[in-house]
């Protein structure tokens, strides 16, 4: 069927045929997980909309953006620096990872034990799916994992590839090697944006970031009420959008969606009812289409109430100092945000472990489900202590290892239904 | 059966478990069994329910095992309810020997370990993932690559007589570890010994998990193999608890559940 954006696409060298498949069954999926869902928010339709538009509107408005002469960096983790970006006035942009695409070419080139969202970003490259990566003028990697690190070394061969090394522990010569590696990073984008990054449009670039942190921190604020007012799934879907969307028009529009939500706080309307027993999710990054975990918990009776996770808290729990005014005091400031993300790259990581047990608590949770992807051994490792971490405290964690196919489903569902009746 | 109108008898209470290989029902009356039935799951698991609660007349149906939703969907009876198999495991267990604290099911596909608290609550559990390595269905294979019924494989690999190591759990390739052994002239019930310590080595691994506090009891269908069982208690150095009819216990749970949403109705 042609849509208003198929120029664009074949421009981009999308793959139409394949791409138009892909669309299908994301709009499918989304409406067997989402738009099923009762007494959904009002403020949820932008959401839907955003969605619906993410191949389409959005990367219009980026074709727009680049036409006036503004770069798009392309970004796998949040460890990348995306006031550094919008400093230089270029767009920046999460990458579609969280989806089983293109399986069989990204195994071509990378091992069959590879987590699913590596092959997930590298498959997508490989068959044209991702308009995003394609009006990338620059990929920044990091090296959070080894996976990760050496993928990157060949993804260098599909796209333009700028890695940031991660620093593993958080000693004195780790925060030297951060903002060395913050300011190489500095130069790199004003090189591709053909801007200076000055002190005054950091300065901005910071508080808007720090904004759309906070409207999300607002939102979590806000979900905690009993009964929630709002699906952990939609709470997810937010965050999984709030790394593609325009961050100006995002936070004024979840803005709304919290006012919604203070309205219905106020009335005692829960999206479920307050007897549902209420979980937490701790773990890995569930990119965006990856929603079969909360789906099935969320169907299993249980609401989801929290997510530990680099979409979630770990993306928006920590704000930028903004009262510095030269740039080398903001500089400062940034490498000490990002040096407090509870990643469990870091050895040891005891920060994170405080921070979940303090979260699950703080949610009156019931229980928390630890999500790894598979072959993710920095979280499938730290899991353990996790679970340690919350026995101590008296709270129940069930452990799941998988990746973005079906074929697991059945038995994910007899694991959390069990957790439930475990925990109710 | 179903649309036709039937009179309960509202003193009846069934649990059905079904399984990947079998379903098993369970009539409780004032908590004592009545009737007991199992069927293979067969291509039509619906069908062979419905073979199974045909003439049935519970008052009350919870459903447990892989399929329990499959009946939940297509069952017309006004009381249905449907519990995980680790639930029911743990309620069944618990009835035969009140002291349990470790349940250890293999069945067809699945093999789960659960811990249950001092209340026989579900304190901890693990299940093997996707993979059916380890379980049932490896057993039967094997059994079937070296030739033997399967309800005497156990009772074959006892007769080993020295301790050979498979060390591959998967189903293909340990069928062709075990070919390359025959091909060395190893006896058959020494590689049948290899099988069945392959597998008892996965599931300790599984139960440590949650945790060994005896008494621990062995059920599911696998808990007929003897050798199972024997090299289990070896392993633990604790005697393993085995009921009469170990593949009975999930729909017995089930059942017990059903007796315990009539009682608080």
């Amino acid at each position: 069927m042609p849509t208003p954006y198929d120029e664009m696409w074949e421009k981009l060298n999308l793959d139409l045929t394949a791409h138009e498949g892909l669309l299908q069954v994301l709009g499918k999926f989304y409406g067997d997980i989402y738009l099923t869902q009762e007494g959904r928010l009002k403020g949820m339709e932008y959401l839907d909309f955003v969605l619906s538009e993410v191949h389409g509107l959005r990367i219009k408005e980026i074709q727009e953006a680049k036409a006036q002469g503004r770069k798009v960096i392309g970004t796998f983790c949040v460890f990348v620096p995306e006031e550094l970006v919008l400093a230089a006035d270029a767009v920046c942009v999460g990458l579609c990872a969280g989806a089983e695409i293109g399986k069989e070419s990204a195994e071509k080139i990378l091992p069959r034990n590879t987590c699913a969202l590596i092959k997930s970003f590298v498959g997508f490259k490989l068959s044209r799916l991702c308009p995003y990566i394609e009006s990338c003028d620059l990929v920044v990697g990091e090296t959070t994992c080894d996976g990760k690190k050496k993928a990157y070394e060949i993804f260098e061969e599909y796209a333009p590839v700028y890695v940031m090394e991660i620093p593993q522990m958080k000693q004195a010569c780790d925060r030297d090697l951060w903002k060395a590696e913050v300011r190489r990073f500095k130069e790199r984008i004003e090189a591709v944006a053909g801007k200076e990054i000055t002190a005054a449009r950091l300065k901005e670039a910071i508080k808007l970031v720090n904004r759309r942190r906070q409207v999300l921190q607002r939102l979590n604020q806000l979900r905690a009420a009993v009964p929630t007012p709002i699906s952990g799934r939609d709470v997810l879907l937010i965050n999984q959008i709030s790394f593609y969307d325009d961050p100006v028009r995002f936070t004024a529009k979840i803005g709304e969606l919290c006012d919604e939500l203070e309205k219905r706080i106020k009335a005692g309307e829960g999206v479920a009812p307050p007897e549902t027993p209420r979980l937490m999710l701790s773990g890995c990054p569930m990119a965006v289409p990856n929603w079969k975990l909360p789906f099935i918990v969320e169907s299993s009776g249980a609401v989801i109430v929290g997510e530990e996770s680099c979409i979630g808290t770990r993306n928006i729990r920590d704000l930028v100092d903004e009262s510095g005014d030269t740039l080398e005091e903001m500089l400062d400031a940034l490498v000490d945000r990002y040096m407090r993300i509870d990643c469990a790259c870091f050895t040891p990581n005891q920060e994170r472990l405080h921070n979940v047990v303090s979260m699950a608590k703080e949610l009156e949770v019931k229980g928390v489900i630890h999500f790894a992807l598979n072959f993710c051994q920095p979280y499938a490792i730290e899991a353990f202590k996790v679970g340690r971490a919350l026995e101590a405290a008296g709270i129940p964690m069930l452990s799941i290892e998988t990746d973005y196919s079906m074929e697991d489903v059945e038995q994910l569902k007899t694991r959390v239904e069990a957790f439930l009746e475990m925990v109710r | 059966m179903g649309k036709e109108t039937v009179t309960v008898n509202h003193a009846l209470v069934a649990g059905i478990d079904i399984g990947s290989r079998s379903i098993e029902l369970v009539l409780l009356q004032d908590g004592q069994m009545v009737h007991w039935d199992l069927l293979p799951t067969t291509f039509d698991p619906l069908g062979q329910c419905r073979s199974l609660l045909d003439r049935v007349r519970a008052a009350r149906i919870v459903t447990t095992g892989y399929g329990r939703k499959l009946l939940l969907e297509h069952l017309d009876h006004p009381e249905i309810t449907a519990i995980t198999e680790i639930q029911a495991y743990a309620l069944g267990a618990r009835h035969l020997f009140p002291g349990v604290r470790t349940i250890l099911d293999i069945g067809g596909q699945d093999t789960k370990a659960i811990a249950l608290a001092m209340d026989g609550k579900v304190a901890k559990f693990e299940m093997n993932d996707r993979c059916a390595a380890g379980t049932g269905k490896f057993l039967e294979f094997m059994a079937v690559a070296l030739q033997m019924p399967l309800e005497k494989f156990g009772d074959f690999a006892l007769q080993a007589d020295r301790r050979i190591q498979i060390s591959s759990m998967c189903t293909v390739f340990a069928e062709s570890e075990a070919t390359s052994l025959m091909a060395r002239g190893e006896s058959p019930a020494n590689i049948a010994m290899g099988l069945h310590l392959a597998i008892v080595s996965r599931t300790l691994a599984m139960l440590r998990r949650v945790g060994v506090t005896p008494p621990v009891l062995f059920a599911g269908g696998v808990a007929h193999n003897p050798c199972i069982k024997s090299l289990l208690e070896e392993s633990l150095g604790e005697p393993v608890l085995v009921p009469d009819q170990p593949d009975l216990v999930g729909a017995l749970g089930a059942a017990l559940y059903g007796q315990k949403l009539v009682a608080h109705a």
